[in-house]
């Protein structure tokens, strides 16, 4: 249950992209050869990616980068067991190799041809991209890197080292299955990075700003590089004078859109019923239960238009959707995914996503977001004696079975007599999901989102999005050396 | 250099590679797999995947600019397509005197018997009986294993080829497989975790019980572990714990870090970084590391690095391009994800010279502290740059020179500077792990713990 903000490991360019990839007699003849031995239920699922980076370092352009994936991954279902493969090779031939490979892989009984009708199609919403990427040239893209490097280096003869990245992707997707679906997608991402290194006296600290949307070009638009590179040499340079970060249990004041992936950890992972249904949860069975503050609603919302975590349709082909998980601190559901909810005689909640058409689907979060409070964050802080104000919280990790988390504070200060004031170091905030939910004792009014996010999770990164209010926990472990 | 596969997929960069236009140096590195992966669950089978899957990743440098494009098929046509759009990617590099591929150095490369037909004509069935057993096994382990999260049998087929216009043509073909289990035990209300594996070049290299036995052992050690209270104490690192801090330590050590101002050691090549005790060898020529390779990702030999000889910070790891710019040359160590982007410079497979004492014989000297079996969160807890180190741990306490009851839900800080300078011993047990380290029992006094 790794979690990193940050770039994507494998941004993407652009470039024409057939209306749909695949003829549907092709698809409904694959369908019917991977159901041939008696499978249950079929899928089949196209992508089509496109990515381009740029990155600047050491004061210079390295290289550009492009790459194209392109391929199918079938599923075929029989009783509990899921046989898959994947195919970069499209042809009638290739997908009938693969579906044969699958259904082979799931083991089925002895089926006769079946027949799949595609009628039932949902027509994917368009995506709203008003400049896509693949329409820009490329010197304008460096030129983006050219001007977060300036910006950063002049902030201070302190700031040594600048690194700028430009990314972005095209993903088209088409899912069909044997119930008949029959639909797609084309998400485009755009991001942007900078990362700088502050040397002083107390040696390196680094500060990172990163801003990513499922939108096109005019992502820069919406906001200024510029801004982004001072912001990101000034966290080093503010770093520079911290003090070694507390060690110990204090109240803990996270700062609203840079604490999302508190909430990603302390419960999102343990609410994916795919976790839940083996018992890997320390939620199971709590439906219905007060398990947060009753300032808590937590919500994972596919469907917030431009995030970095929304789409028009999951990887199943399933719209995206906004569940309620917690509401007023009850827990109201989890997350599902086709197969476990076909389990459970119910419809997904539209959170069945995969890394690429090479991995199989399972329950992941999208964006997923605390609502507001009432309270004033100055109050939040002003009534907070002693502790720790995190402004911007790193990558988190939890063991969903015990609930157990950690994540790292990129930037922190003391809170001392109700007042925000020194910086401190680096360190990781240690606690435990359903206790931590219960210690939430005031909510601010200022929600925010926090900056794009790539989950990992068995292995598999989807982009995700957080956020939330300014929020006080009473009590957290700060992992830091002083005493 | 071998046959089969190899041959195949050094054809395909020779194709690439003959794309190559006047005053152009063109790389293809081109990469095959097959893999197979089985999950069982409550004894049947629940997942079962076949995949084939290939890629070519293509450098062009003209004028001292850099392109790089890459594409998941071999098809002739993409071939092309990658070439051009990889060229077309240059232009938009900063000229660098330094850029350029790599070219044979001379330096043999090592034989490693990576590749074991025997892999390749293992049965289906008895892939998903390994699973199966395993699952079986580490249930009947202990009465309180209430479950098994996953229980798999993974394996793989992979197959590289690096050619340049600058006369690197080398391939290199490697099998490997696991099996591996994520256990929940239980016991009075309170649930832990644990995983245990085990690792090889083919099925029968496996130990399944020792997986079982290990994920078992540390699920059930924890179950009823409190919070430790805050203070100073001396830590010892199970062999698994280490190797993760190896692999960070030696990210800090590539030659990139150094060149572009984000590694702790820079400068300080000749003094002491750490206790006398620490030798540090990167050795991807050392056939029991799982991370071993003949060539680097730009087609040379592998080779043994020490990289900190009795405390003291000997050398960095270089690709041909940070060697060339520090001034010296590759030690072959250029690393690539796969085919999807350019190599970079960093250790393949760091271990520790082993000292004399088992775990055991630490723990009594110790006296007290903790054992640290487990840590959490290193991504985002420690930052490379800086040296500041702060994860979430679990593990036993150790009192009076034995262990005793288990501990969770706390950190241990420090930087990885004065971890280094605070090693107090290294153990005799070096244990080779799934990851780019190897692993050994180590003591670390002075370390910062947060608890109650």
């Amino acid at each position: 249950m790794q979690r990193h903000a940050g770039t994507i490991s494998s941004p993407l360019p652009p470039g024409p992209v057939e209306a749909h990839v695949l003829d549907e007699a092709v698809i409904q003849r694959t369908l019917g050869a991977a159901l041939r031995t008696g499978g249950e239920w079929a899928e089949i699922f196209v992508e089509d990616k496109r990515s381009s980076s740029a990155v600047l370092d050491d004061g210079k352009v390295e290289e550009l980068t492009s790459g194209r994936d392109r391929g199918a991954g079938i599923r075929v279902v029989v009783g509990e067991t899921t046989g898959f493969a994947h195919t970069a090779d499209l042809s009638e031939d290739g997908l009938r190799t693969a579906a044969e490979a699958a259904a082979a892989a799931a083991r089925g009984g002895s089926g006769g041809t079946e027949v799949v009708d595609l009628t039932r199609h949902t027509a994917p919403r368009p995506n709203d991209v008003s400049v896509a990427p693949e329409d820009v040239a490329k010197a304008t893209k460096v030129e983006l890197l050219t001007r977060a490097d300036q910006v950063a280096r002049s902030q201070g003869s302190a700031i040594t080292q600048v690194m700028a990245r430009y990314g972005d992707s095209r993903r088209k997707i088409l899912i069909a299955n044997s119930d008949g679906l029959l639909t797609g997608d084309d998400q485009v991402k755009t991001l942007f990075s900078v990362s700088c290194v502050a040397f002083g006296d107390t040696g390196m600290q680094t500060g990172r700003e990163s801003i990513g949307h499922t939108i096109g070009f005019e992502l820069f638009d919406q906001y200024d590089v510029e801004d982004l590179a001072r912001r990101a040499a000034e966290r080093a340079l503010t770093k520079l004078n911290a003090k070694p970060a507390p060690s110990g249990t204090l109240p803990v004041v996270i700062g609203k859109g840079g604490g999302g992936v508190l909430f990603h950890e302390a419960c999102g992972h343990g609410l994916e019923a795919d976790l839940v249904g083996k018992s890997a949860s320390a939620f199971k069975g709590k439906v219905g239960e007060q398990v947060a503050s009753p300032l808590i609603t937590l919500v994972d919302d596919g469907t917030i238009a431009g995030e970095w975590g929304c789409f028009a349709v999951d990887d199943e082909g399933r719209p995206a959707q906004r569940n309620t998980l917690i509401e007023d601190g009850v827990l109201t559901d989890y997350m599902w995914d086709f197969l476990r909810a076909r389990k459970e005689g119910r419809l997904s909640s539209g959170n069945g996503r995969r890394q690429s058409y090479q991995h199989l689907p399972m329950v992941r979060m999208t964006n997923t977001v605390i609502t507001n409070g009432d309270t004033e964050p100055d109050d939040i802080i002003a009534g907070t004696d002693k502790g720790v104000y995190v402004a911007q919280l790193g990558g988190g990790q939890v063991n969903t079975a015990t609930g157990d988390f950690v994540f790292g504070m990129t930037e922190a200060y003391l809170i001392e007599d109700g007042k925000v004031t020194d910086p401190i170091r680096e360190g990781n905030l240690i606690g435990n999901g359903p206790e931590v939910l219960t210690r939430i004792d005031a909510l601010g009014n200022d929600f925010a989102m926090g900056s794009p996010g790539m989950c990992g999770k068995d292995g598999q990164g989807v982009p995700v999005g957080d956020g939330v209010p300014t929020l006080r926990v009473t009590a957290l472990t700060v992992g830091g050396t002083a005493a | 250099m071998t046959a089969g596969g190899g041959s195949e997929l050094l054809e395909v960069g020779d194709r690439v590679v003959a794309l190559a236009q006047g005053g152009e140096q063109v790389e293809a590195v081109v990469l095959r797999s097959s893999d197979t992966e089985v999950r069982v669950y409550e004894g049947e089978i629940e997942s079962f995947s076949s995949a084939q899957s290939q890629g070519v990743g293509v450098r062009v440098i003209v004028d001292g600019r850099q392109g790089f494009a890459y594409a998941g098929t071999l098809d002739d046509d993409v071939l092309a397509e990658t070439v051009a759009e990889a060229r077309d990617n240059a232009a938009f590099g900063e000229p660098d005197e330094f850029n350029g591929l790599a070219e044979p150095d001379g330096v043999a490369v090592a034989e490693l018997n990576l590749y074991r037909e025997g892999l390749l004509s293992v049965p289906t069935d008895d892939k998903i009986s390994l699973a199966q057993q395993l699952e079986a096994v580490v249930k009947a382990a202990d009465a309180r294993i209430t479950g098994v999260e996953s229980a798999e049998y993974v394996d793989s087929v992979g197959d590289m080829a690096v050619v340049t216009s600058t006369g690197i043509r080398t391939s290199g073909r490697e099998t490997a497989c696991y099996v591996a289990a994520y256990v929940l035990a239980e016991e009075d209300g309170d649930t832990q975790t644990g995983f245990g594996f085990s690792v090889g070049r083919e099925p029968s290299d496996l130990d399944v019980a020792k997986a079982a036995a290990d994920a078992a052992d540390r699920a059930t050690r924890l179950l009823g572990a409190t919070k430790p209270a805050s203070g100073r104490v001396t830590v010892v690192f199970d062999p698994y714990v280490t190797a993760q801090f190896l692999a960070i330590l030696g990210s800090t050590l590539s030659g990139e870090a150094v060149l572009k101002g984000r590694s702790l050691f820079a400068d300080r090549i000749g003094e002491t970084v750490g206790a006398s005790q620490l030798t540090l060898v990167d050795d991807p020529t050392d056939p029991r590391a799982f991370t071993a390779g003949e060539t680097d990702g730009e087609g040379l030999a592998t080779r043994r690095n020490v990289l900190i000889e009795d405390g003291t910070l000997r050398q960095f790891v270089h690709n041909t391009y940070t060697g060339r710019r520090s001034g010296t040359a590759s030690t072959g160590s250029a690393i690539r994800g796969g085919f999807k982007s350019t190599p970079g410079a960093g250790c393949q497979a760091v271990s520790l010279l082993p000292g004399d004492l088992s775990q055991e014989a630490l723990i009594a000297q110790v006296g007290d502290g903790i054992l640290v079996q487990s840590v959490s969160g290193l991504h985002s807890g420690v930052n490379p740059v800086s040296g500041d180190f702060s994860t979430g741990a679990e593990g036993l306490r150790i009192a009076g020179g034995a262990v005793g009851e288990p501990l969770r839900e706390f950190t241990i800080a420090s930087t990885i500077q004065k971890m280094l300078g605070d090693v107090v011993a290294v153990g005799a047990d070096l244990e080779w792990l799934p990851m780019s380290a190897a692993g050994v029992s180590l003591v670390i006094g002075d370390v910062t713990i947060s608890g109650a």
